[in-house]
């Protein structure tokens, strides 16, 4: 079936946190589908809008900011001892704690801790995209039955999600009919009425939370203190996955972790405000290890690392880590709602994947190079982080990092050589303002501007006039002036 | 009092009309304006593209060029704000110069036209220039205000981003000069002429839209309204 409504680059499902198309080849491709810009220009402007509004009614929301940035620094300054007291006070209450390393060992210990079963349902995880897991499972003979709506289509679709906490906000209702008319089983409804679709939903996903055996989730905090982990949702399917299941598999990044129950007053304030709009988040579980009679009877948590730890030797590319998944910079950056989340090639999109995604995996990684240069650095993102994470300054400093195309290392240092010496720079002014001479007297009559360059310049020209040297520059004005 | 002027490289070279406009401003209210001959670029440009030796360099040589001016203005948000956050010089954007240092909000300028105005980036949200350009327009003799709809959203111009996202800068510019089209503005004004290159190039493909022009040059009066 091809339910895509349009053909992607070759991302692949399970694309994991490694970029294989550069952003600027990948961006246009989606930048030339209306449906796509439509869709996602609704939807982040409706969050927008509800964001904003929630986030007007707080007395004192930049103190909130100030407190979760403080708390998460001090977990990622002490992960070590954060990281013990959670596997201490986890296992105490009945959990079993395992440590992997990296995407391949985590998705081994999960498919190990499977065991027999051939299925498993998953509550939306953010680190279980990241490791490819349902990929994984698959590979080892276990499908991975997705229960978030919007994971479960883009699922359906054999798409991969395009947004952190919208999977399927590139499509609207009437595709999502089309998707559930060719994929899911026992659906024949005409209608695209989002009541419909979601009853269709949810009687097949009934049948799955009643006869599966083991769950998989992530986590949005593990309390280090008690050893709880704390699952925020909005449609109760993930609880059903946390309780009506025997085993359930966590798979946790390190850095999810608070270092006391009573930091989830900030952050349960600060996440359903910044990502869904909401003052408060509609379905919250908190579970500490195993409890007799109630829930599963097998609990069992996967620390990841994946890339983690050497970032916290980057004191300032680290304050990355300090990010709660909220998508609040997705929803406000210019370049994302123009080009959605698959351009990205990776599934942390938007603001926040460009500087995660290279973090994670590496600037030599496939494409990821590229990602530190899909913003303006119009500094939207930092102004709504909940967790004061400064995108620009991350985004610049992986800039710095390079590799840099040799052409444009050429000019540019050659500028800087120009524009290090007045004499210097004097004359090149007068060298491009004489160069430029026949081009002014050519365009005179439209405003003196060049309508096309050629190459590499005409990516400008393609897009926009350029303007040309003026006949007089401000030094040579001033000079005048201050002789006569 | 005495002002010194860092007019920014690309001001020199592509809109020394905007640098004029500064001078003539500034003394018709009667201050001394001196332009440090030394300066040339404040390495932004070097700077947001992952060059940071050069722009290091580049930093450095403003901070000599203006060594012991006590005051200093330039007429680009994205340049006073680098300087701000690579150098400790006292330097100030045109409107905060204006407002806060100066205390004018009437420049005694006259210009009778429908102006909307873009909000550009750096001085929304690192300068958090707030309302100050705006309020030094709507005190223009008359000046007609019109907002402009999603005005802090960004241009698409982000330095080499308008070359190396060609398509996605486009995009960005188009939904910008559609937006500016739509106030029925004769004028559209920023205070960053690295912005205005940008959405001038654009509206010059467009029949009847608003003139890209610098605010400096309207609080100055040398606007050449009849072309």
């Amino acid at each position: 079936m091809n339910a895509r409504p349009f053909e992607l680059p070759p991302t692949g499902s399970g694309m994991g946190v490694v970029s294989k198309v550069p952003f600027e080849k990948a961006a246009p491709v989606f930048l030339g589908n209306p449906q796509l810009r439509a869709n996602l220009g609704n939807a982040t402007r409706t969050i927008r809008g509800k964001r904003a509004a929630v986030i007007a009614e707080l007395d004192d929301w930049e103190g909130l900011r100030s407190q979760a940035a403080s708390i998460k620094d001090d977990v990622l300054d002490n992960m070590p001892s954060y990281l013990a007291a959670f596997t201490a006070a986890a296992e105490a209450a009945g959990a079993t704690v395992h440590r992997a390393a990296d995407a391949a060992e985590a998705c081994a210990l999960v498919a190990s801790l499977a065991g027999d079963a051939r299925e498993v349902i998953k509550v939306k995880s953010m680190a279980t995209q990241e490791i490819g897991l349902n990929e994984a499972l698959a590979a080892a003979g276990i499908s991975a039955i997705e229960t978030d709506l919007a994971e479960l289509i883009v699922q359906l679709a054999d798409d991969t999600p395009s947004h952190i906490l919208v999977p399927a906000i590139h499509y609207n209702r009437s595709q999502i009919r089309d998707i559930f008319a060719a994929r899911m089983p026992g659906f024949s409804s005409p209608s695209d009425e989002p009541a419909e679709l979601a009853a269709a939903a949810r009687s097949y996903l009934r049948q799955k939370f009643l006869t599966t055996d083991v769950a998989v989730c992530g986590a949005n905090f593990a309390v280090a203190e008690s050893g709880s982990l704390v699952v925020v949702e909005s449609e109760g399917n993930g609880r059903m996955c946390l309780t009506l299941p025997k085993k359930l598999i966590a798979v946790v990044g390190i850095e999810k972790l608070l270092p006391r129950f009573s930091d989830l007053g900030v952050f349960l304030q600060l996440l359903p405000r910044s990502a869904t709009g909401e003052r408060m988040n509609p379905y919250t579980s908190i579970f500490t290890g195993v409890t007799p009679g109630d829930g599963p009877s097998s609990v069992h948590i996967v620390l990841l690392d994946n890339g983690r730890s050497n970032l916290l030797a980057d004191p300032v590319g680290r304050p990355a880590l300090r990010c709660i998944r909220c998508s609040a910079c997705l929803n406000v950056c210019p370049v994302y709602e123009r080009v959605g989340g698959h351009a990205y090639g990776s599934v942390y999109p938007g603001p926040i994947g460009a500087i995660l995604s290279p973090q994670l995996t590496g600037q030599q990684a496939g494409a990821n190079s590229s990602l530190p240069y899909a913003s303006t650095l119009c500094g939207a993102c930092y102004d709504v982080c909940p967790v004061k994470i400064n995108i620009p300054e991350i985004l610049v400093h992986l800039r710095q990092q390079g590799p840099h195309p040799v052409a444009e290392s050429a000019v540019m240092r050659t500028l800087s050589w120009v524009m290090r010496d007045r004499r210097r720079w004097k004359a090149a002014v007068r060298l491009a303002r004489t160069g430029a001479a026949p081009a002014r007297f050519l365009t005179r009559r439209r405003g003196g501007t060049i309508r096309r360059l050629p190459f590499p310049m005409s990516a400008w020209t393609e897009h926009r006039d350029a303007p040309l040297p003026a006949s007089q520059s401000f030094r040579d004005w001033w000079a005048k002036r201050h002789d006569s | 009092m005495r002002i010194a002027l860092f007019v920014t490289c690309l001001n020199d070279v592509l809109f020394p009309r905007t640098g004029i406009a500064v001078v003539s401003l500034l003394e018709r209210l009667g201050h001394e304006v001196v332009f440090p001959q030394e300066q040339t670029c404040c390495g932004q440009m070097h700077a947001n593209s992952g060059y940071s030796a050069p722009a290091r360099a580049l930093e450095s040589l403003t901070e000599q060029a203006f060594a012991g001016c006590e005051v200093i203005v330039s007429p680009s948000g994205s340049c006073v704000a680098h300087l701000r956050a690579h150098t400790s010089l006292p330097v100030y954007e045109l409107s905060e110069l204006l407002i806060d240092v100066l205390g004018v909000t009437d420049v005694g300028a006259r210009f009778p036209h429908r102006v909307t105005y873009h909000p550009s980036c750096h001085g929304l949200r690192m300068l958090r220039l707030g309302d100050r350009p705006r309020r030094l327009l709507e005190a223009v003799d008359g000046l007609e205000f019109a907002e402009l709809p999603d005005a802090e959203q960004c241009c698409g111009f982000g330095g080499t981003f308008a070359l190396k996202n060609a398509a996605v800068s486009g995009a960005m510019l188009a939904d910008k000069c559609a937006a500016a089209c739509a106030t029925d503005a004769a004028f559209l004004t920023a205070g960053d002429n690295s912005c205005l290159a940008h959405l001038s190039g654009g509206l010059a493909r467009r029949p009847g839209a608003p003139k890209a022009v610098h605010y400096a040059e309207i609080l100055a009066g040398t606007v050449k309204t009849g072309a």
